[in-house]
């Protein structure tokens, strides 16, 4: 079983295992049962607000609790939306879909023929422009919502806890 | 009618020197018919939720260690046969890169344990003996000792149409105790082209040699009708006898193991062992979700475009079609996971059809590498899983006469997209290492055949004959996607079989005697970008010598679009193109020592600057049908890379610095996307980061990035106006329309999104 010490799981956010560490140390079942938690102090801790963390969504989303409810928020502090939405409603949006914008990545031939109505469409925090999502959909293909987490499911039923935001909730009842 | 026990089991005894007596039906446990127990089976489990109705697994918790030592015994049977059996075969798909696999079966066609190998095959074999059930096959065609089935009808439970099973039913006295299965993937079945992943057939006729959960023989022997038809009806005869050698080998080896361990055990406790093995694996499936996923809803989009306007032949095929293949994935609050594929587009005239067995088939093949890899693998998993594959669409046509040559099409950009709803789970429950942003796509990028000329065959004596195919599996090394915490695999990984591998060049030119591999290297670009790059692919090239009456065809996606994107802000990796030249000088450069194509840039070193043609092709699509070839002329191919993850310009600069000297990217493109700016010393292999300079081109980008972008709302205005107008190409037009069609609750969610009347359709 792994059982990685916090210091291991800063080490493995931050990208700096070899594949040797990963492959003997990490990767093997079964896998820390507090993995989950580890993680989020780690993200707690580097982040500059006080508002709990509830769901790392990808590297600078996350779902938080606030006391105006849950909300998904990039990690330069920005609130997108609340926790039920589709956050990419709140993004900027870069659509790619001409020869000259591919070939800014990718080489000649390498990429969607133009005749296809293919986009690529890049999403990015409105404040800090850090780039959080890229979509590859032909034209006129709705937004989807990548994922909705069922919070409390999680916490109550899984983890055997309240969620971190109605923690003051129970202690009331 | 029992036998005697010292006859049927004596461990001196080979199955050849045994009799094989009849048994009157009922074959089944205890005096029941198949289909009884098949019913029981099913209803126990609906009204439990539990296979067999299982409360406790008696056996596992009574004498754990037993059930391990069985479960591994049975294992090893497996593995033991695959391993022996290989040697039967002489086709380098089975021999040397291991294209086959065996697994054993309740007697209702449960999946109980798997080999090694294309573990692909763990459900679709079930499917095959449960249709031999309930069309009674146990009182119409019989079902004996000694009795050898087979089939490849994907519609009856297969993945595709070349891969071909062998079943044998196994009996310990009169009953039928288990199935055995083995599986190979032939290179070749007949049909309308050579080659084993067709790419112009477009309806069942054109598909080849199909066997429907046939009776091929009896007694332990093949039909003499059965093996005549093989020999005619397929292009390469001598690899289907013995790769149909092969797999009963390994059938009536597993056999023999399981005659010995009943003969231990008893047959009680191993009937016993088969269904608490099946419930165990469903258990494992629930409990690996709870600990690695989190629960909610996942949504995920994969597409296929078939640019056929111009290309395909028959009238019906040819336009261009785009498969849409949704997924929503449910995680409930007991760890139950639900794929449901709602939105796909109908079937079509193309060989990309997809039983939904095919489906089952990679779902499992998928789930074993990314949630299941340490469990034991079986159809407890299937019943642990609740899938939709809506009937009547490309990924369950419910139609025999479609063509169903190709389904991995279809499959590869489905699961490229569960890739991506698993890895959102696993990186939200704290498991980056377990993330896997998706796969290149492994398609089988050159097929066909040619004959050698007749000077040549004569001076090759042990040439395998005049006619020699053209199925090369080093397209089973592609790109991995990138995980959470480290770049994907280079140029190393096969979505179909775990134990990915290249092969050697010079055993495929063993068999392909006439195509004559150039150069392979690393396809620089490939790759998709991110903080976490995905992993390369590879470039090839061929000229074919000594032969004729060659055609050749590629069979590639991702092609004109990408079938997915990355994650966290990775992107996919590049799209593959061809190129192939006619009527070229490469004969007199090899007589003169002069320099010939190892490789195509298309900025710097094309195939037209380095070789003089009569006819040089070069196309975007990577796909192209059947056409001839002549000695000397040249073939080039590309393997996908996998996608991305994360900003790339969250990238570290030392692992860009690894990219552009390993030709991972070229710097020209790693100072567009990753924003790093050095100079490269390409004879040394040696690329110097300007840090300072890098920093001003990163600062650059992110301005770009607030000037070129738009708000939503600008940009759904701006969507929605070309979703009322219908602008998009013919591909795009058939997906909508197909999905219109096939889908209200599809076409309604789609008219909510952009805010469009009822009456919308596309």
């Amino acid at each position: 079983m792994t059982d990685l010490e916090q210091a291991r799981v800063e080490s493995l956010i931050d990208g700096e295992l070899s594949w040797n560490e990963l492959r003997n140390e990490v990767l093997p079942d079964p896998k820390d049962p507090d993995r989950f938690e580890k993680t989020r102090a780690v993200l707690q801790e580097r982040v500059d607000w006080d508002d709990p963390i509830l769901v790392p969504l990808n590297d600078h989303l996350y779902v938080v609790g606030t006391d105006e409810g849950r909300v998904i928020r990039t990690d330069c502090g920005e609130d997108l939306c609340d926790a039920g939405e589709n956050w990419k409603r709140s993004c900027q949006v870069f659509v790619r879909e001409d020869e000259d914008e591919f070939e800014e990545l990718y080489e000649e031939y390498m990429h969607v023929d133009p005749d296809w109505a293919f986009e690529l469409r890049e999403w990015y925090c409105p404040e800090c422009y850090q780039l959080l999502d890229v979509d590859a959909v032909p034209v006129g293909y709705p937004v989807l919502t990548p994922f909705e987490p069922d919070i409390d499911t999680f916490y109550e039923e899984w983890q055997g806890r309240p969620a971190p935001d109605r923690e003051g909730d129970q202690a009331a009842d | 009618m029992s036998k005697p026990e010292s006859e049927l089991h004596d461990p001196g005894t080979t199955t050849r020197e045994r009799e094989l007596e009849k048994v009157d039906p009922p074959i089944g446990w205890d005096g029941q018919t198949l289909q009884e127990m098949l019913d029981e089976g099913e209803q126990r489990l609906e009204e439990t939720g539990r296979y067999q109705g299982l409360d406790e697994l008696e056996l596992k918790e009574n004498d754990p260690f037993k059930y391990e030592q069985m479960y591994s015994r049975l294992r090893g049977a497996l593995v033991s046969a695959r391993e022996t059996a290989l040697h039967v075969s002489a086709s380098p798909i089975v021999r040397e890169i291991g294209e086959l696999c065996f697994q054993i079966y309740t007697p209702e066609g449960d999946s109980v344990a798997v080999s090694t190998g294309i573990i692909v095959h763990v459900h679709t074999g079930s499917l095959a003996i449960k249709y031999m059930i309930e069309q009674d096959y146990e009182h119409n065609r019989g079902i004996q000792p000694g009795d050898v089935f087979c089939n490849n009808d994907n519609d009856l439970g297969n993945v595709h149409t070349t891969d071909v099973h062998t079943f044998v039913p196994i009996f310990y006295d009169d009953e039928l105790v288990a199935w055995a299965d083995g599986v190979t993937h032939e290179i070749d079945i007949g049909g309308m082209t050579r080659g084993h992943d067709q790419v112009a057939s477009t309806n069942r006729h054109e598909d080849g040699l199909y066997a429907t959960c046939e009776k091929i023989g009896e007694d332990d022997k093949l039909y003499q009708d059965w093996r005549d038809r093989g020999q005619r009806g397929v292009r390469t005869p001598m690899y289907w006898d013995l790769d149909e050698k092969c797999r009963l080998a390994g059938c009536h080896m597993i056999r023999e193991a399981i005659h010995e361990m009943i003969d231990e055990v008893g047959v009680e406790l191993f009937k016993d062992f088969l269904y608490e093995a099946v419930e165990e694996g469903r258990q494992i499936m629930e409990s690996r979700v709870k600990e690695r996923m989190f629960p909610g809803t996942y949504r995920e989009a994969g597409f296929h475009p078939i640019q056929w306007e111009d290309k395909a032949w028959q009238p019906g095929a040819q336009q261009n079609m785009m498969n849409h293949l949704p997924i929503e994935m449910t995680i409930d609050g007991e760890g139950g996971m639900e794929l449901d594929m709602e939105g796909a587009t109908p079937p079509g005239p193309h060989p990309f059809n997809c039983a939904k067995g095919s489906m089952e088939g990679a779902l499992w093949v998928y789930l074993t590498q990314s949630i299941l890899h340490d469990g034991k693998v079986n159809d407890g998993a299937h019943y642990a899983v609740d899938t939709n594959y809506p009937e009547g669409t490309v990924v369950n046509p419910q139609d025999p006469e479609l063509s169903y040559h190709t389904p991995w099409l279809t499959i590869f950009p489905t699961y490229l997209a569960v890739s991506r709803a698993l890895s959102s789970g696993f990186f939200s429950r704290g498991f980056r290492e377990e993330v896997v942003t998706g796969y290149g796509e492994p398609c089988d990028a050159l097929q066909g055949g040619g004959k050698l000329m007749d000077s040549l065959a004569d001076a090759i004596p042990d040439a395998l004959g005049d006619y020699w195919p053209v199925g090369p599996f080093d397209f089973s090394c592609q790109g991995l996607g990138a995980s959470a915490v480290r770049d994907g695999l280079d140029y190393g990984y096969a979505m179909f079989n775990p134990e990915a591998d290249l092969g050697d060049v010079e055993e495929w030119e063993q068999t392909q005697w006439g195509l004559i591999q150039l150069a392979r290297r690393v396809k620089p670009n490939t790759a998709g970008h991110g903080k976490y790059r995905g992993g390369s692919g590879w470039e090839g090239l061929h000229t074919i010598m000594g032969s004729e009456d060659v055609s050749l065809y590629a069979l590639s996606i991702p092609t004109v679009t990408w079938s997915g994107a990355g994650m966290s802000g990775g992107y996919p990796g590049g799209t593959s193109y061809s190129v192939r030249a006619h009527d070229t000088d490469l004969a007199r450069r090899t007589v003169t020592d002069e320099p010939y194509p190892l490789d195509d840039m298309p900025h710097h070193g094309r195939i037209e600057e380095q070789i003089e043609a009569e006819e040089i092709i070069r196309d975007q699509d990577g796909m192209f049908f059947p056409e001839q070839f002549e000695n000397y002329d040249l073939l080039r191919y590309q393997t996908s890379g996998g996608p991305g993850w994360g900003d790339p310009l969250d990238r570290p600069l030392e692992k860009v610095k690894e990219d552009i000297e390993e030709d991972i990217f070229t710097p020209d493109v790693v100072e567009e996307v990753y924003g790093v700016v050095g100079e490269y010393d390409a004879e040394n292999r040696e690329f110097t980061v300007d840090r300072p300079a890098t920093a001003e081109r990163r600062e650059e980008i992110r301005e770009e990035r607030a000037e070129r972008t738009q708000s939503f709302e600008e940009f759904f205005d701006e969507e929605r106006a070309r979703v009322r107008k219908g602008d998009w190409n013919d591909g795009v037009q058939y997906m909508y329309e197909g999905v219109f069609e096939t889908s209200e609750e599809w076409a309604q969610d789609f008219r909510e999104f952009w805010d469009l009347s009822d009456g919308y359709s596309p």
